[in-house]
């Protein structure tokens, strides 16, 4: 394979200008990664931060007071108070509360006989099961606080207390997980879905026919579409990190340099893919459709960006390892949230130079010299 | 121009021996063997489907011959393949530009990619844009260059490199006659410089202008060598029938009954008939064409030796006439006036495609709007079909405003799309099946529509073959059908013949005169300028304008002068469109 440093050049600089008159490419580049970052950054929230709790009180004890006190203070629970447990279920079932306490007219009484917990009922929305354990989980933090209170009151000492700390994520926002997750979807669309369209609209245009009848050579024709591209994705990223720390007050532990080399292996792949869906199909409506079906959706559902893949059967589990973005992902999180942390970072590296290995690799070997194949 | 001359000065540029090819088993080219010359245009002539696009791609090392050797300057245009690309210049069909990128950007990205740099590009560059015109254009993005814009911008970044060959497929389709001539000229003085030039082109008549020929018909090469010769070997069998009485359709059907002749068709007032052998004439008596009828000979064409080598034309008796009932008008409705545009307008923004058009078409009249693509042809087409809403004035069809009962007119329409939009993935059955049922057949009457359909186009054969891979004569008899199984009395054809093959084309009149014989009214748009003698009468369409309409023998004497003293209908075309853009820019 030769190569023409001015054949590169003039390829590279069509494709530049290709890039910046279309108009879709400069919307999928820098206005969707903007739109996905601010979605995925403050649309969805998977924190239970203020919780909206009914508490249904028909004891009028003190016990059961300073319970109510106690939950209504916490800064997770946005407490609403009623005596009707009837009218407590009814919000529960519109929606209009996450979980409803109810505190017996005994509570008090089984408190001081020392049954305190038998006592109390708690009724989450099992319809949302993530938000039905936080509210489980903060009610049950909230009533070891009391009784660790009503101990230290009586200058009882306690047995054991459990303090929980959480590291890496101390202040457990979701944001600062689920924004360098959806960086890894922003790549995934730039890097595979624009590319998927380029090599294919040369086919549908007639241009390839024309290019291939000039001294071009098959590794010119490869460069020329995957240094812009790359280009391309990694402005992308830039902005996406620079609006993720600066904006959005996402943390950045680790070095830039290493989430330049980390994102550079997965545009690899991404690229990869992209041209040869792109190179073998000849068709952007169909390449775009392998590449939704084939890049996009896998980064979501596969990626553990969304969904833990420790969570998932055994069988999705097999089928995420052969999916780069579950090691972007993974990477991702550990730089943005914990720093470097090697024995992770480079088993991560070390799958996604394979991975763009394979697929750069495939499409080198796929994109053809003439018109029939080879 | 001046190609370098210093390798090879052998006469012959591109040698063909035995060249065949085989797509996943199907056959494209059969056994060919060719001499290609320097100096000269050489044609490489056929119907779409006849392998011209493969040929040309075979020699620009594009693909591999499946079988054959092929040797450019004396090298096999695979193995040899980045020697030859810089003596090489292909102009692929649609060009090959980046519509994105500017006139210059497209010819910087080709001088790059072709290794013109330094002085030498400054001086191509110089040369080229005056030699295409195209100077004052830099700056302009190919995507807004007109057609023939486009089409000189194709040619100058093939030219860029100064090849010795030049492979152009199809450089014309697309574009209007006044640039088809223009590049045509720019080409030959290319050829006379001592370039080797292969133009493929299914127009015969653009044929009949270059210095050598290839004729070539599913695959397999029917003639090679001068057109003129050919034409020639036909000498004393063409002849026209002139000043006919009477109807000169069933005049024609009569004389293609006759033994004696082999092929036929309107021109005009006349009928042109190609006899089987020089001399022995038909019978005029039995033509029936009136007491002043006239046999005389005339030049023969291009065409008339294609169908000739294709064994002769179909018989000018269509299956559909004896099928089809006469069309009748429901009651009230005016004879003279079964298709009406009263000051049809239609605008896009700013522009306006269709302006002010103004056309009635009689029961039984083959009307035809001829004009060059983008001219508003089809615009007007689809508001006469009612699938466009008009912007002012009004179209109707059988006194149906197509404004507000669209549905009802459409039902006595049969309409056959350009390029015969046919489901390719259902069979030739599931087809027929599908359009009797959308005009509401259905039942016994469904199924005898079907069968009288297959039997008339004789279409048994490919019952359960998709309509995609049908050859293409068949997927126009195909669309015929399902454009006439409700029996319209108005057919409505949009570029129906467009490259398909002589034999096929004369096919596809012979019924279309049947039909128009039991009283079915004909709206045809085309830009080839022989098929528009067909028509009864033409409205000639440029720039959304009518600028010309009458009978085909009208317009031409419209520009009849001393250098022009027996215009063609293309002559006469020209003629129309330059005067009326004299006219545009005295105003």
């Amino acid at each position: 394979m030769s190569l023409s440093l001015r054949r590169l050049v003039a390829l590279c600089r069509k494709e530049s200008y290709q890039i910046v008159r279309d108009p879709s490419s400069i919307l999928i580049a820098f206005v969707l990664p903007v739109l996905l970052l601010f979605i995925y950054g403050y649309g969805i929230n998977l924190d239970a931060n203020r919780v909206r709790l009914g508490i249904v009180q028909q004891d009028g004890g003190v016990e059961a007071s300073r319970l109510v006190q106690t939950l209504q203070a916490s800064p997770y629970i946005a407490a609403s108070l009623s005596s009707s447990e009837a009218a407590m279920r009814q919000q529960l079932q519109l929606g209009s509360v996450r979980g409803v306490v109810i505190l017996r007219s005994d509570f008090s009484a089984k408190v001081r006989q020392g049954q305190g917990a038998a006592a109390i009922q708690l009724l989450t929305d099992g319809a949302e099961p993530n938000t039905a354990n936080f509210v489980a989980s903060y009610v049950q933090g909230v009533f070891q606080l009391w009784q660790a209170q009503r101990q230290s009151g009586q200058a009882e000492p306690a047995g054991l207390t459990l303090e929980a700390r959480y590291w890496f994520n101390p202040t457990t926002v979701s944001r600062n997980y689920l924004v360098p997750g959806s960086i890894s979807v922003i790549m995934t669309i730039i890097g595979a879905l624009l590319t998927s369209l380029v090599v294919a609209r040369e086919w549908e245009r007639g241009t390839m026919e024309a290019l291939l009848s000039t001294p071009v050579t098959r590794a010119e024709l490869l460069l020329s579409k995957i240094i812009p591209y790359y280009l391309l994705g990694m402005a992308a990223m830039s902005m996406c990190v620079l609006v993720a720390t600066l904006v959005m007050g996402v943390p950045l532990r680790g070095s830039l340099w290493v989430l330049f080399l980390v994102t550079s292996l997965f545009l690899g792949s991404a690229l990869g893919l992209g041209l040869l869906l792109s190179t073998t199909t000849r068709n952007q409506f169909i390449a775009a459709q392998f590449a939704l079906t084939a890049a996009f959706l896998p980064a979501i559902m596969l990626s553990g960006f969304v969904f833990e893949i420790r969570s998932m059967p055994l069988a999705v589990q097999a089928v995420t390892y052969l999916i780069p973005a579950r090691y972007f992902v993974s990477a991702l999180q550990t730089l943005f949230q914990a720093g470097e942390i090697w024995p992770v970072l480079l088993i991560n590296l070390l799958f996604l130079l394979l991975s763009a290995a394979f697929w750069l690799g495939l499409t080198a070997w796929r994109t053809p010299r003439r018109l029939d194949g080879n | 121009m001046n190609p370098s001359m210093t390798a090879s000065t052998d006469a012959i540029a591109i040698r063909l021996q035995a060249v065949s090819h085989t797509f996943a088993g199907r056959p494209a080219l059969c056994e060919l063997s060719a001499d290609i010359r320097r100096g000269v245009i050489t044609g490489l002539v056929g119907p779409d489907g006849a392998g011209k696009t493969t040929l040309l791609r075979l020699m620009a090392g594009l693909l591999k011959a499946s079988a054959g050797s092929i040797r450019v300057e004396g090298l096999d245009p695979v193995m040899a393949g980045d020697a030859l690309r810089l003596q090489l210049g292909y102009m692929p069909q649609k060009f090959g530009l980046y519509e994105d990128l500017s006139v210059l950007e497209n010819l910087t990205l080709y001088a790059d990619l072709r290794g013109v740099t330094g002085a030498a590009r400054e001086e191509s560059f110089q040369r080229l844009l005056a030699f295409t015109d195209l100077a004052r254009f830099t700056e302009r993005l190919a995507g807004k260059l007109s057609g023939g814009m486009k089409q000189k911008l194709g040619l100058a970044c093939t030219l860029l490199g100064s090849p010795r060959i030049l492979l152009l497929d199809e450089p014309c389709v697309g574009v209007d006659p006044i640039s088809r001539r223009e590049l045509w000229r720019m080409v030959s003085s290319l050829a006379d410089g001592g370039m080797a030039v292969l133009w493929s082109t299914s127009y015969l008549d653009e044929a009949e202008l270059c210095g050598e020929v290839l004729l070539m018909h599913e695959g397999r090469l029917q003639y090679s060598g001068s057109p003129q010769a050919l034409m020639d070997s036909m000498q004393g069998r063409s002849l026209l029938l002139q000043d006919i009485a009477g109807n000169r359709r069933q005049v024609l059907q009569r004389a293609l009954r006759s033994p004696a002749v082999i092929d036929g068709a309107l021109q005009g007032h006349a009928v042109r008939l190609v006899l089987r052998e020089a001399g022995v004439l038909p019978d005029l008596a039995s033509l029936q064409a009136g007491p002043d009828a006239r046999l005389q000979q005339v030049k023969p064409r291009l065409e008339d030796a294609f169908i000739d080598l294709l064994g002769g034309g179909p018989g000018g008796d269509s299956p559909l006439t004896e099928h089809m009932p006469p069309a009748r008008l429901p009651e009230g409705v005016d004879a003279d006036a079964v298709i009406v545009a009263e000051q049809l307008t239609r605008r896009f923004g700013d522009f306006v495609a269709t302006d002010h058009v103004d056309f009635r078409i009689r029961r039984g009249e083959i009307f035809g709007l001829l004009g060059p693509n983008g001219a508003g042809k089809s615009t007007t087409f689809k508001m006469m079909c009612g699938l466009l809403p008009v912007s002012s004035g009004a179209a109707r069809v059988m006194g149906l405003d197509l404004q507000q009962s669209a549905s009802q007119a459409r039902q006595q329409i049969g309409y056959m799309a350009q390029k015969f939009a046919l489901y390719g993935n259902l069979s030739v059955a599931q087809n027929l099946e599908f359009f009797s049922g959308i005009y509401g057949l259905s039942g016994a009457r469904q199924r005898a529509a079907v069968a009288d359909m297959v039997r008339v186009f004789a279409l048994h054969p490919f019952l359960s073959m998709n309509a995609g891979e049908l050859p293409l004569g068949f997927k126009q008899r195909l669309a015929l059908a399902c454009a006439l199984m409700h029996q319209p009395p108005l057919l409505f054809l949009d570029e129906p013949t467009s490259g398909v093959d002589p034999v096929s084309r004369r096919e596809f009149w012979s019924h279309i005169n049947g039909l128009v014989d039991k009283g079915v009214t004909v709206m045809v748009t085309t830009h080839f300028m022989d098929e528009a003698e067909y028509c009864d009468r033409i409205g000639l369409v440029y720039r959304g304008r009518m600028i010309a309409a009458g009978t085909p023998d009208a317009l031409k004497a419209m520009v009849v002068s001393a250098e022009l003293p027996d215009p063609s209908m293309e002559d006469a075309f020209i003629a129309l469109v330059e005067r009326d853009d004299r006219q545009r820019e005295a105003t």
